[in-house]
C-alpha cells in the first residue's frame, strides 16, 4: 500500500479536519444585518451544498435547492442572515409533501376506512418489524383496536419477532408457520379483522431488495389479495427507509412504488448521526409524504413526521 | 439520474480531445464530474474531494494517448486509483495457532450481522473446520431464535443462554461462556453475533468493548450495509475507535447500490474489506474484490478491458456499419447472429454486456446465461434467410417449424424474438442516452479512433 502510506499522514489530518468541521460558520453565525440583498454569496452556497450533500440529500436535489434559494432571494430580497436562513429552510421544507386527510398520520385522527389497512414494505434490515410494533402501540394508545398480520414468513424468526412486539403493544396477531404463503397470511388477517371488528390492520412483509423481480411480484400479489378481502385495501402502503441509507434509497422508492404504489414513507434510525436527507428528493420526486420517523429502540420511539423540525435538524 | 461516469466524461471531455496534454484548465469540468459521480455513489463529501484532488495530480501533464479517448484515459486513472485505494490484495482471516479462533462480529442495527454469522459459519464448515456460533444479541426480539434457525439449517452448534425460556440479558457472560463451551467441545472457530447498536449509544458501545476485553477475540469484523450513505464515515470511525476492528464486511451487495461507502470507510479507518455478502441465502458470501468494487462505484463497467477485447474482434469498418444499422433500426437477426459469433470469441456474454458503459445496471436485472447462447444460435440457424432479415414475418406456423428444426419449444422461439425486440429497443435507448440526437459513438467502444 505504498501510495496509501505516503498520503496517510498529511491527507488523513486534512480529512479528519474536514469531517470534524462543525456546521458553525454559516448556520451558527451571529445574525448579521445586510442591506436588502438579492444574491447569495458563493461562500454561503458552498456551505449549503456541503450541509446538504453530507446529509445524503444527493447532488441533484442539492442543486435544485440551491436554484430555488437563488430564485427566491432574487425575488424577495433579505435584510439579515437570519432571514436568509429562514428562506433556505422554507425552500427545503416546501419540497416535501404534507399530510393528507385521506391517509392521516396522526393516531387520533378519524380513519377514513374501517378496517384501515396498512401494508409495510422495504428492503432488508431497515426496521419494518420494529416500526410495526411501534405503530401498533401508538394506535392502541389512541384507543384503536389493532390487529397485526405476520406476512414475513421468509426470514428466520421474523414471526417470533413480530409476536414479541405484538405482546409488548398488547395487540393480537395472525400468523402461520415459517415458509407459509405470505399472501394467504395477509388474506387471513383481513378476514379476521372483518370478523373481529378491528379498526387498524398492519401487515408485515419480508424485507426484499428492490432489484429482485420475483420477490417484488410476490409483494404485488400480497397487495392484490388484500384488495379482494377488503375493498380498497391496503389503504396505506408504507415504505420504510433507513436514515443511514444513501442514494440507493431513490432506487428503492422507485421500485417499490412501481410494484405496490407506495403512499407514505417511514424514516428509521434517526437517533444516530445520519440525517436521512435522501427523503427530501424522494418525497418531491415521487410525491409521497414522509409519515413517521423512528428515533430509538423503545416502543414509544416513533414520531409523526414534522417537516420543519426535520429541516432544522439538518443544520444542527 | 445516475448516468455512468464514462458517459459524463465523454461529454465533459469534448474540450480535451485534440489537445496533446491534460492541463489544469482542460480538466476542471471533468474533475467536477468525477466528484459528482463519486457523490452519487455515496462516497463521503470530504473523501470525494480529496480523492479527486489526488486524481488530478496524477492526471496533470499526462500525455493523452491516441488509442483511447481522453475521457476513457481519465476514467482509467480514476479506476486504478480506486482499486489501489480499496486495497489491492485480498485479506483473509488468520486462524489462531491455538484454537478456537474467536471472531467477534459487530455493527449497526439491520446491517446484516446475524445472516453474515450464519454465512461465515457455513464458509468454515465447508472448509472442513468445526465452527460454533454464539448468540450474544440478547436484546432484539427473536434474535437468538434467528441465529438458532440459521445454525440448524447448516448443522452448526450455537451457544445461547436462556433461563426459564427467557434470554439472559448478559452479552458478556454469553460470549465468555461460549468460549469455554467451544474449548470443551473442541470447536476450532467461534463466531460471536452481537446486538446491532448505534455508534453513539454509550452504554451499548461499552458493552461490546466489554465483550472484547472478556474474550480477547482474534478477529473483530465490522459489518456494514453497502447502501450506507454519508454517515458511513461516522459509524466506522466510532466503531474503530472503540474496537480497533480488523476488517470490514460489506453486505447487501446483491442490490444495485454503487457502494461508495466502501471507499469512505477505507479512507477513514484504513482497515481491509474482507468479505462481500450478496444475498439472503447462506451460500451468498464472497471474498472482496477491489477491482469489481471500483467498477461498481464508478458505475462504469470495465471500459478498459472492453476496449481491449473489442479491438481484437471488430474492425473499424464493421463497427461503422453496425452503428449505422442500429441508428436506422435496420438491425436484424442476421446481424445479431453475426455479432454473436464475434462476441462469443470475446468471453462470457454477461461479462461483456456489463462492460458496456451505462449497461451495467440494466444488465443486472436481465437473466443472461451463456448456455442461452447455444439455444439462440440453434434457433437462428433454423430460420430462413428471409426470416432473419425480416423477423416480423415469423408467424405461428413458421415458429412451429423453427422450433422443430432446432429441437426446442415454440415458446423458446417466442422468447428469442421477444428478447431481440427488447434488445433493439435497448439499443435505441442507448443511442439516445449517449448521443442525444447524434449518432452513437460505438466506434469508440468497439475500437475505432
Amino acid at each position: 500500500m505504498g501510495l496509501f502510506d505516503r498520503f496517510k499522514k498529511h491527507d488523513q489530518d486534512r480529512l479528519e479536519e474536514g469531517l470534524e468541521k462543525t456546521r458553525t460558520s454559516l448556520f451558527g453565525k451571529l445574525d448579521r444585518l445586510v442591506r436588502g440583498k438579492d444574491t447569495v454569496d458563493d461562500e454561503v452556497l458552498d456551505e449549503l451544498e456541503e450541509v446538504l450533500v453530507t446529509s445524503d440529500v444527493g447532488v441533484k436535489t442539492t442543486l435544485d435547492i440551491i436554484d430555488r434559494v437563488e430564485a427566491r432571494v432574487a425575488r424577495d430580497k433579505y435584510v439579515s442572515t437570519k432571514e436568509l436562513q429562514a428562506m433556505i429552510r422554507a425552500e427545503i421544507a416546501d419540497l416535501m409533501l404534507g399530510d393528507s386527510a385521506e391517509r392521516p398520520a396522526g393516531f387520533d385522527a378519524p380513519l377514513p376506512h374501517r378496517p384501515y389497512v396498512i401494508m409495510v414494505v422495504g428492503v432488508n434490515g431497515v426496521g419494518k418489524t420494529t416500526t410495526i410494533g411501534k405503530l401498533a402501540y401508538r394506535y392502541k394508545e389512541a384507543g384503536k383496536r389493532v390487529l397485526l398480520g405476520a406476512a414475513d414468513t421468509f426470514r428466520a424468526a421474523a414471526i417470533e419477532q413480530l409476536d414479541i412486539w405484538a405482546e409488548r403493544a398488547g395487540v393480537p396477531i395472525i400468523k402461520q408457520k415459517h415458509g407459509a404463503d405470505p399472501a394467504a397470511v395477509a388474506f387471513d388477517t383481513l378476514q379476521a379483522a372483518t370478523a373481529r371488528d378491528v379498526d387498524v390492520v398492519i401487515i408485515d412483509t419480508a424485507g426484499r431488495l428492490h432489484t429482485k423481480g420475483g420477490l417484488m411480484d410476490e409483494l404485488a400479489k400480497i397487495k392484490r389479495v388484500m384488495g379482494r378481502q377488503v375493498p380498497g385495501a391496503p389503504h396505506e402502503v408504507l415504505l420504510v427507509l433507513d436514515a443511514s441509507t444513501g442514494q440507493n434509497a431513490i432506487r428503492q422508492a422507485e421500485a417499490f412504488t412501481e410494484s405496490v404504489d407506495v403512499t407514505g414513507l417511514v424514516l428509521t434510525k434517526l437517533d444516530g448521526t445520519a440525517k436521512g436527507g435522501i427523503v427530501i428528493g424522494i418525497s418531491n420526486e415521487f410525491r409521497i409524504p414522509v409519515k413517521y420517523i423512528g428515533v430509538g429502540e423503545r416502543i414509544e420511539d416513533l414520531q409523526v413526521f414534522d417537516r420543519r423540525a426535520f429541516v432544522d435538524a439538518l443544520f444542527k | 439520474m445516475f448516468e455512468s461516469l464514462s458517459e459524463k466524461l465523454e461529454g465533459a471531455l469534448k474540450t480535451v480531445t485534440g489537445q496533446g496534454r491534460i492541463t489544469e484548465l482542460n480538466i476542471a469540468t471533468t474533475m467536477r464530474e468525477i466528484r459528482r459521480a463519486l457523490l452519487d455513489a455515496d462516497v463521503n463529501y470530504q473523501v470525494a474531494r480529496d480523492f479527486t484532488e489526488r486524481v488530478k495530480e496524477k492526471a496533470l501533464g499526462g500525455e493523452v494517448l491516441r488509442s483511447v479517448s481522453p475521457g476513457q484515459q481519465l476514467v482509467k486513472i480514476v479506476y486504478d486509483e480506486l482499486v489501489h485505494f480499496l486495497g489491492e490484495t485480498h485479506h483473509g482471516i488468520e486462524l489462531a495457532p491455538v484454537p478456537p479462533t474467536i471472531i467477534l462480529v459487530a455493527g449497526l442495527q439491520g446491517s446484516g450481522k446475524t445472516t453474515f454469522c450464519g454465512k461465515l459459519a457455513r464458509y468454515y464448515k465447508r472448509k472442513g473446520r468445526a465452527p460454533m456460533l454464539a448468540a450474544a444479541d440478547v436484546y432484539r426480539p427473536a434474535a437468538v431464535d434467528q441465529l438458532k434457525k440459521l445454525a440448524e439449517s447448516i448443522g452448526v452448534p450455537v451457544y445461547a443462554l436462556e433461563e426459564d425460556g427467557q434470554v439472559v440479558q448478559d452479552a458478556v457472560r454469553v460470549a465468555s461462556e461460549a468460549v469455554a463451551e467451544a474449548r470443551r467441545n473442541a470447536r476450532d472457530i467461534l463466531i460471536i453475533d452481537t446486538a446491532g447498536r448505534m455508534h453513539i449509544d454509550e452504554r451499548m458501545m461499552q458493552e461490546v468493548q466489554d465483550i472484547k476485553t472478556a474474550v480477547e477475540p482474534h478477529e473483530i469484523l465490522f459489518v456494514v450495509d453497502s447502501m450506507t450513505g454519508q454517515d458511513a464515515v461516522n459509524t466506522a470511525r466510532e466503531f474503530n475507535e472503540r474496537l480497533d476492528f480488523d476488517g470490514v464486511v460489506l453486505t447487501k451487495l446483491d442490490g444495485d447500490t454503487r457502494g461508495g461507502a466502501a471507499l469512505s470507510i477505507r479512507s477513514v479507518v484504513h482497515k481491509p474489506i474482507k468479505f462481500a455478502s450478496t444475498g439472503e441465502k447462506l451460500d451468498a458470501l464472497t471474498e472482496f474484490y477491489p477491482d469489481r468494487m471500483a467498477q461498481r462505484i464508478l458505475g462504469m463497467g470495465d471500459v478498459v478491458s472492453f476496449v481491449e477485447r473489442a479491438q481484437e474482434q471488430f474492425d473499424e469498418k464493421q463497427a461503422a456499419r453496425l452503428q449505422k444499422k442500429i441508428r436506422t433500426e435496420e438491425f436484424n437477426l442476421e446481424d445479431f447472429y453475426e455479432q454473436l459469433q464475434r462476441i462469443k470469441k470475446m468471453g462470457s456474454l454477461k461479462d461483456l454486456l456489463g462492460m458496456i458503459p451505462g449497461m451495467g445496471r440494466q444488465i443486472r436485472d436481465l437473466d443472461v446465461d451463456d448456455d442461452a447462447f447455444k439455444h439462440i444460435e440453434a434457433i437462428i440457424s433454423s430460420m430462413t434467410v428471409e426470416e432473419r432479415l425480416n423477423p416480423q414475418i415469423i408467424n405461428g406456423s413458421r415458429r412451429r417449424r423453427i422450433a422443430r428444426g432446432c429441437g426446442l419449444e415454440v415458446h423458446d422461439v417466442n422468447q428469442l424474438l421477444k428478447q431481440f425486440r427488447e434488445m433493439k429497443k435497448m439499443m435505441k435507448t442507448m443511442t439516445k442516452l449517449m448521443g442525444k440526437g447524434r449518432a452513437v459513438d460505438l466506434s469508440a467502444l468497439m475500437g475505432g479512433r
